[in-house]
């Protein structure tokens, strides 16, 4: 057995009964990284000496008698979440030798808990983007096919639990960027609702979607860590006291579903959409009903996303300056040209575009015109969710339109990148829990890739999210052949 | 289509030094991007008001309280950049 491919769950019983050590578990998965690393190019930092120093801190607790959901499990970290005295870049040349002074919220009591930082993962730059391509440190791959992208922007994340680099994985998701990826590697990616988790640390993209969840290899694993970064922070004031997962029930009955039928339309691959109906007729013969429900607004999804996320880009990323930390332009005369000539060698150029798009959105002239009807229009997509929650507990969709796509084939049009966030833009403008789930694989060129579906919630159902989340997986579960 | 001038001018105000061919390059992406953006201009949005905030919070207080700050937090963080005296150093304004 190869103890890197565990879920929690499993990793659980076996530290729990004595038959595995946490040092074991932790050098199995440092041992698939090292194996994996120059074809996946899914983790930029490994941690392996703090990562056996906490294995053992775990060990010695485990045999001191002290059980937690998450005590020994190791795990890795999307790099735009600061981890103190570590190296934490965001996948930019501009925080190439960062090392953040303190721990994010969530690193804070992944700690607590005993869980074991394995290392960081690749992303977009500033996760800005689909596919991790925009990283400074090149892509990473999909390891259900190298030629092909794992999603993104947490694409190191979704990737390194896919692979079995971790027994779990913490990404980002600010408009899809952890269901996304999820769905293009053929593993569990939940966003939970905005303000559930604290995003002290988190190196804001767009504050007001922007949050932090779980990518597991079981929904199940999914719930266990929301349960232990979840909840209220002093240190960031958007958070709630929100009503923890104790438990749920894989347990359907009398659930009403809906279908918008905004979200299948052409453009859909007809074996994601065959896919969803699968997942319907099985979530029914389980006790759930179903209906169409309309969310009118839901063309509007992309622009306003990318009106109101490069603006509030524009403004978070203003604080790298070059002067109190990351990269420096070394010939620089005065102030303005050292800003200038900072920014401009330090940013990548989907970094560079979004900037540009936002601080024209902002500008004087301007910001009545696109800024503020973007966030209008964004009342309007809210509006449209609860309508449709007043008739519906849960909403099934797609996750992304078709599988994972190749490395370099859409890359050179931003347009097109945009608008492969249709089916998750929305849920993250109306701050709503959702979670990715496989729904099959589709031969592509002779390999198998996974495809999957999204189910959303409205705030505080989180329970009912998961339940029928559970009941998805029992029903449809997708091969893992261990490609990698 | 955005110009050149336009261009150069709010890559002034975001503090971005652009190449020549950056200019080019993102003068014709923006402004793809932005007539897909233009779409938003069919909504009627006259009575409609912003969201800017999406958790139901209203206002979240809390004490207004002095805390210490850990020495090695302190450290690593202006460790980062040049100092002098306990000072952040910039380079000069004029």
């Amino acid at each position: 057995m190869e103890l890197n491919r565990l879920n929690i769950q499993e990793a659980r019983a076996k530290l729990d009964s004595g038959e595995i050590s946490a040092r074991e578990l932790t050098e199995a998965c440092l041992e698939q990284i090292a194996a994996t690393s120059e074809r996946l190019n899914a983790v930029l930092t490994l941690c392996t000496e703090t990562a056996r120093q906490e294995a053992d801190e775990a060990d010695k607790r485990l045999k001191n008698g002290e059980r937690q959901p998450l005590l020994g499990i190791p795990y890795l970290c999307k790099d735009n979440i600061m981890t103190k005295g570590i190296r934490t870049t965001a996948a930019s040349k501009i925080l190439e030798n960062y090392i953040a002074p303190y721990d994010a919220t969530v690193i804070r009591k992944l700690k607590a808990a005993g869980a074991i930082l394995l290392g960081k993962t690749n992303l977009d730059e500033f996760a800005h983007g689909a596919s991790t391509e925009n990283s400074a440190y090149g892509p990473t791959k999909n390891p259900w096919d190298l030629s092909r992208v794992p999603g993104g922007s947490s694409g190191g994340s979704a990737a390194g639990v896919a692979a079995d680099l971790c027994i779990f994985a913490i990404g980002s998701d600010t408009g899809g960027s952890i269901r996304y990826p999820a769905a293009f590697c053929g593993v569990v990616g939940y966003k939970s609702a905005y303000g559930a988790v604290s995003r002290s640390g988190l190196l804001s993209m767009t504050s007001s979607t922007d949050v932090i969840g779980p990518i597991t290899k079981t929904v199940a694993d999914a719930a266990l860590v929301y349960n232990e970064i979840s909840g209220l922070d002093e240190l960031d004031a958007t958070t709630y006291p929100g009503p923890r997962l104790v438990e749920f029930k894989s347990e359907i009955k009398g659930l009403k579903i809906g279908l918008p039928k905004e979200y299948f339309v052409d453009g859909l691959d007809p074996e994601i959409k065959a896919s969803i109906e699968r997942v319907k007729d099985e979530l029914t013969a389980a006790g759930a009903t179903f209906g169409e429900v309309s969310l009118p607004y839901t063309e509007y999804g992309i622009p306003v996303y990318y009106i109101i996320t490069p603006s509030e880009v524009s403004s978070n990323l203003a604080r790298f300056d070059g002067v109190a930390w990351g990269f420096k332009a070394e010939e620089a005369g005065g102030l303005q040209e050292f800003y200038k000539k900072s920014r401009g060698q330090g940013f990548g150029p989907e970094a560079k575009r979004r900037i540009m798009l936002g601080t024209f959105a902002l500008s004087a002239g301007y910001f009545e015109a696109y800024y503020k009807k973007a966030q209008a229009v964004r009342t309007l997509i809210c509006q449209d969710f609860s309508k449709a929650f007043s008739e519906f507990d849960l909403l099934l969709t797609p996750t992304s339109p078709h599988p994972a796509f190749k490395i370099g084939e859409i890359s050179n049009d931003p347009l097109a990148m945009y608008l492969e966030d249709i089916y998750v833009t929305g849920a993250s403008l109306a701050g709503l829990p959702a979670i990715s789930i496989p729904s099959g694989l589709v031969n592509r060129d002779g390999k198998s890739l996974p495809i999957a579906g999204q189910l959303i919630a409205p705030r505080g159902f989180e329970n009912k999210l998961f339940s029928a989340a559970s009941v998805w997986e029992n029903k449809i579960k997708i091969d893992k052949n261990n490609f990698i | 289509m955005l110009s050149k001038e336009q261009i150069k001018h709010i890559a002034t105000l975001a503090r971005l030094e652009l190449s020549e061919a950056e200019e080019l390059k993102y003068s014709q992406e923006l402004s793809n991007i932005l007539n897909y953006i233009d779409k938003l201009s069919q909504v009627n949005t006259d009575k409609v008001l912003i969201t800017s905030q999406i958790g139901g919070l209203v206002n979240s207080w809390r004490e207004d309280r002095v805390k210490p700050w850990d020495k090695d937090e302190v450290a690593l963080a202006l460790a980062q950049g040049e100092t002098s005296g306990g000072q952040v150093k910039v380079k000069r304004v004029l």
